[in-house]
């Protein structure tokens, strides 16, 4: 992957010749990246193996419409060998390109990455369901539905690791606030006050996370770990005598869903995002929110400094540690009102150890994402499609085998953090205690 | 100015040891309250008044009397008592010994036999995470390599006919290096790229544990085809750890055993040991001495994957032989953590916590059967114990530890 | 703003850093606190900053008693500082840097913006408010630094040590805009420890030592009563070394450049070679290269283009492993770091970098009679004050420290020995032994390559003196060259009249 010293050594002289001294530091040459084409032209392989070599002359039919659309889209019959020759055609023109311009030292522009994926995606599905038919808006619905908590729990984790603290925990946060919103919205006959209930429930966690992290200086990855291990004990051993010997503090009923008038009609968009429970609209403005104030208020200036520079968030006057903490815990409130959509939007009900993991998916996401609000929510999209995709295959019968669907994002995220897909690189100071004279 | 090269003379720096001396008893309980081991007993006591507080709480028969607490508060602490009393009892019962079972030898030694069959793969496995620590990694992927552990050693186990002894040796050894190879992967990655080793492994968990859901799934791979449930066939005889007669405690133990020796002998003795000490302690240094960190970091994840696997085929071996599922690492996994957090990564220290942590497993599902607790008490139990451990601050806090003697 | 500090005593422990400290600056005045490194001037400005608390004495800002519980408290009372190691974060804007802690004070990032441009301009520093503080040189971060301490109007502002990554032009510069702050009424602390920007800017001199004030000067003091003053006795230490015998033995480098990560060309093409029996000084300001070069002869960096060879053999592209092996001893620049195990006793740093076969491995088992013998021996022969072998190396003073280092690099034969600032930090007892074993080795007939920022050490050592500037050797002059040309050089600039003996010598 390193550049030869010949090819180098080329490209030295020329840029000595070309660049006069200005007001550069030190004289600089461009390195060259080449895990992103490998990437791109391992994946195009991939995909002309699977869906040409593998491939057959079936067609899949994809279905779109929903009875409350205001106009039904017609379905739409792709066949598997056509859509195999021209996607992965296309995809190798895409990583010949991206090939080329890292040999002349250039960026591959990130608009090629999304139309690769597009076609990879779509490719696949007509592959994997080949000879059937699926519905491709009830894809969509489910993607999001599994979204919701993933983005929730990358919320919480984005605000904490950007304040300098990690933040192994989130499905600790997620399972506590499931926990706590059956239970409250149980004992209270009130949805609204579950939700709060879960808040707090997630806050708590981070109340133990902030103050083992920042007062005792404890090294996070344990705390993290450690209190996963709790929370799932707690839940646990609550469910198994509290909560089963008392039925009626575990039937907390669900939240009626809120179509919005107009919007939810919108084929394909509007049963997808707009004919939701009050916590997915809640959603929506949290990763909104948070994205503008991460970038353009105090809080967001003073919350990055915490994670790049404690010491100098310091000097200027900032208490490093209160605010650590307090960023923490609003992260286990975020996260906890993720948890409450196990509950209080799915099943009415809470069951052991019902987040099964989410929350370690959710921090893939916020690594896969860079840390970006905005970036770790399209991620945890991505990860929610990757599962709803096996469950929409496996029962449409498909020969894809579910769990190599499921560990997707796993895979994605082990490819992120070792720089084949964009280098992940957290803020700098994250998981780094900080102690004060 | 010429010729005045002592321009940078330093301040001595402040001497390491506290200049004013104390009187030789004081010093002796100053060291015996802050040095670890008592620091640890005070930990696990603590999480046990926890664990107290959540029995009396959840305890139906606290709950009627405290309804009448004012009446007669006598019976709300009455019946607080026998809650608690009662499960530590049968938590003690379950692990040590059992005054009301003691008709053979095989009675009075069941609860010890049953402590020490748990343990075995406990301390194993605790090794796997305290290997990782001493070179300063988090080995957070004991599942993961558990699971490619068992499965490998486990397919050898019922299908490669070989004689017995071999057959088991085989099996686990086979175990121990799919486990290394699987923890490899994260130090040769981490050592390549850079990438949290923290990450990897809790991605590699996932990945580990539906590649054997999907072999389970699939009778060419683990599934038994004599069943349809993803669960894999039954351990040839040959293949199994065998317990005395009469007793759970398997071989599984005596190799845990030989084990902690080994680990001490590495760590203490030998250079490769050294060289991991060093990178631990000081990877820039170590560079700078000629070590190859990038392969100490890879060996130190193999070792802790091949510990793990070890502990993945004694799980099939000798717990599960009948059969194993997806589930086999039975959460030793991420208990290997406590356990290596609790022994601070010593050799002993780990012994002796996998031993504390096997004896709750044993006395936990005892406690569950006699007074209806559910096991997950064990976990919180746990959990408390090291976060005690790791904030030594707060435990000096919680038994009122004066304030100098705090930092 | 007049800045009074009254009987300020501050302790770590058992140890004080400073001892019942008096100053007094008045506004429109320059005061330099002198004194060496460890002296206690950055804990006592860190106490006024409001970083440390104080466990006696008070300060005064225009005769009223003040408090400050955090930097903030300072900040808001008008007090900024120009920190040592930058307060910048590296991935913000400029705005952002001046900004942050500030936000409603300065009016968000638009006022921020202003600020920065309106400051610029009065001072010529032509910064863009835009601009990610990482993409900027060091120069250009401090003035980022001033500006965030201007920003806020500060009526006292304090630079610690502020010179120390600069050019001698850049230095300069910085001077000019000190004069320009104190002449609009700003007062000024100056911490440093070099004897000559003290008598180039300072309207009042203090000397500090030992957390104490030893004495207060006037700006017209000469520098050797400034000096005596800093290190408490007359000091003149000439190392003391005979002609150079030169032998055959020899490093060859040859055009060698280094990259870094992002492609920063840190060492770029330089050639020279040492013979056996001489010291080559490696001299220039901190962070031109040197670091970089160092490391890459003993293989920590890879080369990007050029070789080097010891005695014939290639080097090039080795393991720090096979270049410790084939004879080279190395003293890292930061000992603390690089160099010890902290945590480790002695004996086990002594076989930091023997860890595999003889002496001290048999098999693959640590041979401890062996080792521990050899330590107790190095302990002897480097005067090594250890309670014993079996002390951790954290308990050890920085000159006892770095004896354990020279004794392990010493310890076995070489071919080569690279020393990178082997004296910095250390008291002045352990810096004569380290110059003394320095001249030993080299009268042995080994190759010696120093490098080291301080001028006074790279002329007492060496035999041939090399300047480094932005990751190129500037030029390689004899050991007697002018002191004032040496600066010139470590700007960038070799001087006319010097080229000739610069071929001479490289040749």
């Amino acid at each position: 992957m390193t550049n030869t010293p010949a090819q180098n050594s080329a490209q030295l002289t020329e840029h000595e010749a070309g660049v006069p001294e200005q007001e550069v530091h030190l004289e600089r040459v461009q390195v060259r990246k080449w895990r992103p084409a490998v990437a791109l032209t391992s994946l195009t392989i991939v995909a002309f193996v699977l869906t040409v070599g593998f491939g057959n002359d079936e067609s899949t039919v994809f279905r779109f419409a929903r009875p409350n659309d205001f106009f039904l889209l017609p379905d739409l019959t792709l066949g598997v060998r056509v859509v195999g020759i021209v996607a992965t055609g296309i995809m190798a023109v895409i990583s010949a390109f991206a090939i080329m311009r890292t040999i002349q030292r250039q960026k591959v522009w990130g608009w090629l990455y999304i139309v690769f994926g597009a076609l990879f995606i779509i490719d696949f599905l007509t592959w994997a369901a080949a000879g059937k038919s699926f519905s491709f808006t009830d894809l969509m619905i489910a993607s999001v539905g599994l979204a919701v908590p993933l983005i929730f729990g990358a919320m919480g984790g984005v605000i904490s690791e950007r304040s300098g603290i990690v933040n192994i925990a989130i499905e600790a946060q997620l399972l506590s606030g499931a926990f706590s919103g059956a239970l409250v919205a149980s004992i209270t006959g009130s949805l609204t006050a579950g939700l709060i209930g879960a808040m707090a429930a997630g806050m708590l966690v981070s109340f133990v996370l902030a103050a083992f992290a920042v007062r005792y200086l404890v090294e996070q990855v344990i705390v993290g770990v450690v209190l996963n291990v709790l929370v799932v004990g707690l839940t646990g051993f609550f469910y198994s005598t509290v909560m089963s010997e008392n039925p009626e503090l575990n039937s907390s009923g669900r939240l009626p869903r809120l179509p919005i008038p107009g919007l939810s009609q919108i084929p394909i968009i509007g049963p997808t995002f707009f004919s939701q429970t009050i916590i997915v609209y809640l959603m929506y403005a949290a990763v909104i929110i948070i994205t503008i104030a991460m970038f353009n208020s105090t809080w967001g200036l003073r919350t990055r400094a915490l994670g790049e520079h404690p010491l100098a968030a310091d000097t200027v006057g900032i208490r490093v540690r209160r605010w650590r903490f307090w960023n923490v815990s609003l992260a286990g409130a975020i996260a906890g009102l993720g948890g409450a959509y196990f509950t209080l939007d799915q099943t009415g009900q809470f069951t052991k150890e019902m987040t099964g993991g989410l929350g370690y998916i959710a921090l893939a996401a916020v690594i896969f994402g860079k840390w970006h609000p905005l970036k770790a929510t399209f991620a945890a999209l991505l990860f929610g499609f990757a599962r709803a995709l096996e469950q929409t295959l496996s029962a449409a019968g498909s020969q894809v085998p579910s769990e190599l669907l499921l560990m997707l994002p796993y895979i994605i995220t082990i490819l992120a953090v070792t720089g084949f897909i964009g280098l992940s690189k957290a803020p700098a100071a994250s998981g780094k205690p900080y102690a004060k004279q | 100015m010429s010729n005045q090269v002592a321009q940078q003379a330093a301040v001595p720096e402040p001497p390491t040891e506290d200049a004013p001396r104390r009187d030789v008893g004081r010093e002796l309980l100053h060291r015996l309250f802050n040095g670890t081991p008592m620091l640890s007993v005070l930990a696990v006591l603590a999480s046990l008044v926890v664990g107290a507080i959540l029995i009396g709480f959840t305890n139906p028969r606290v709950a009627e009397a405290a309804g009448y607490f004012f009446a007669r508060p006598g019976d709300t602490f009455a019946a607080l008592w026998q809650a608690v009393s009662g499960a530590y009892i049968s938590l003690f019962q379950g692990a040590i010994f059992n005054p009301n079972r003691m008709d053979s030898v095989q009675q009075v030694l069941a609860p010890l036999s049953t402590t020490l069959y748990y343990a075995a793969p406990l301390i194993i496995a605790g090794l796997g995470v305290a290997i990782a620590f001493k070179v300063g990694l988090f080995n957070i992927g004991g599942r993961g390599q558990m699971l490619v552990g068992a499965g490998v050693a486990g397919w050898v186990g019922f299908t490669v006919p070989l004689p017995p002894v071999l057959h088991v040796a085989v099996a686990l050894i086979a175990g121990a290096l799919a486990g290394a190879l699987w923890g490899g992967i994260v130090g040769l990655l981490k050592a390549r790229t850079g990438a949290h080793e923290v990450i990897l492994t809790i991605m590699l968990n996932y990945v580990a544990y539906l590649g054997i859901q999907y072999a389970l799934r699939n009778p060419d791979l683990l599934r038994n085809q004599e069943n349809n449930n993803p669960v894999s066939p039954p351990m040839m005889d040959t293949a199994i750890l065998h317990s005395l007669p009469g007793f759970r405690v398997h071989a599984g133990i005596l190799i845990a055993i030989a084990v902690v020796i080994l680990y001490w002998w590495f760590i203490e003795r030998s250079n490769l040991g050294y060289q991991f000490r060093a990178v631990g302690l000081n990877p820039d240094a170590a560079r700078q001495a000629g070590m190859n960190v990038g392969l100490v970091t890879t060996l130190a994840m193999a070792f802790g994957g091949a510990f793990m696997g070890l502990a993945g085929g004694v799980q099939v071996a000798g717990q599960v032989t009948s059969g194993f599922t997806a589930n086999i690492d039975a959460g030793i996994g991420f208990e290997a953590i406590t356990v290596a957090l609790l022994g601070r990564s010593s050799p002993w220290g780990t012994l002796v916590a996998g031993l504390l942590f096997g004896a709750m497993r044993a006395g936990g599902f005892n406690m569950q059967a006699a007074q209806q607790i559910p096991i997950d008490l064990v976990l919180v139990l746990q959990a408390f114990i090291v976060l005690f451990i790791a904030a030594p601050a707060l435990v000096k806090t919680i038994f009122f530890y004066p304030k100098g003697a705090r930092s | 703003m007049r800045l009074e500090l009254r009987g300020i005593t501050k302790r770590f422990g058992t140890f004080t850093a400073n001892d019942s400290i008096d100053l007094t600056v008045e506004a429109g005045e320059i005061h330099c606190l002198l004194g060496e490194n460890g002296a206690g001037k950055s804990t006592l400005m860190n106490v006024l900053y409001g970083l440390y608390r104080a466990e006696e004495g008070e300060i005064l800002l225009d005769g009223k008693t003040r408090h400050f519980a955090s930097p903030g408290d300072a900040m808001r009372s008008g007090i900024g500082m120009v920190h040592q190691h930058f307060m910048l974060i590296p991935v913000f804007t400029v705005a952002e840097n001046v900004l942050l802690g500030h936000e409603r004070r300065l009016g968000g990032i638009q006022g921020a913006r202003k600020k920065v441009k309106e400051l610029s301009e009065r001072f010529g520093f032509d910064i863009d408010p835009d601009a990610l503080v990482q993409d900027l040189a060091v120069g250009v971060q401090q003035r980022v630094e001033i500006i965030k301490a201007l920003s806020l109007d500060a009526g006292v502002l304090v630079f610690d040590e502020p010179t120390a990554v600069l050019t001698p032009q850049e230095t300069d510069e910085l001077m000019e805009v000190m004069r320009q702050l104190r002449d609009e009424g700003t007062a000024i602390v100056f911490i440093t420890h070099k004897l000559r920007e003290v008598r180039a800017v300072a309207d009042k001199i203090t000397v500090i030592r030992l957390g104490k004030i030893v004495g207060t000067a006037e700006s017209t003091a000469s520098s050797a009563e400034l000096a005596s003053l800093m290190v408490g006795r007359s000091v003149s230490l000439n190392v003391e070394k005979g002609d150079a015998e030169l032998t055959d033995n020899a490093l060859a480098v040859k055009n060698l450049t280094v990259l870094d990560k992002v492609g920063h060309k840190v060492v770029n093409d330089v050639s020279f070679s040492v013979r056996g029996g001489e010291v080559l000084c490696v001299a220039g300001v901190q962070g031109n290269g040197q670091t970089e070069l160092t490391e890459t002869l003993i293989g920590l960096l890879k080369a990007e283009n050029g070789t080097i060879s010891l005695n014939g053999t290639e080097l090039t592209g080795k393991s720090v492993r096979e270049v410790l092996d084939a004879g080279v001893g190395f003293v890292p620049e930061d000992r603390k770091v690089d160099g010890l195990v902290a945590e480790f006793t002695v004996a086990e740093n002594i076989m930091l970098d023997r860890y595999i076969g003889a002496p001290f491995v048999k098999g693959a088992t640590i041979d401890f009679a062996t080792r521990d013998e050899f330590a107790e021996q190095a302990k002897k022969d480097y005067d090594v004050r250890a309670q014993s072998i079996h002390s951790p190396a954290s308990s050890l003073s920085g000159g006892n420290q770095q004896k354990v280092v020279l004794a392990r690099e010493l310890g076995r034969e070489l071919d080569l020995f690279v020393a990178s600032q082997p004296t910095r930090g250390l008291d002045v007892g352990s810096i004569e032994f380290v110059h003394k074993q320095i001249i030993l080795t080299r009268d042995s007939g080994i190759p010696v390559i120093v490098v080291s920022t301080e001028l006074d050490e790279v002329v007492g050592l060496a035999d041939r003196i090399a300047v480094m500037y932005r990751g190129g050797i500037v030029g390689i002059v004899p050991a007697d060259t002018d002191r004032e040309d040496l600066g010139i050089m470590m700007a960038g600039e070799l001087p006319k009249h010097l080229q000739p003996a610069a071929e001479e010598v490289e040749a």
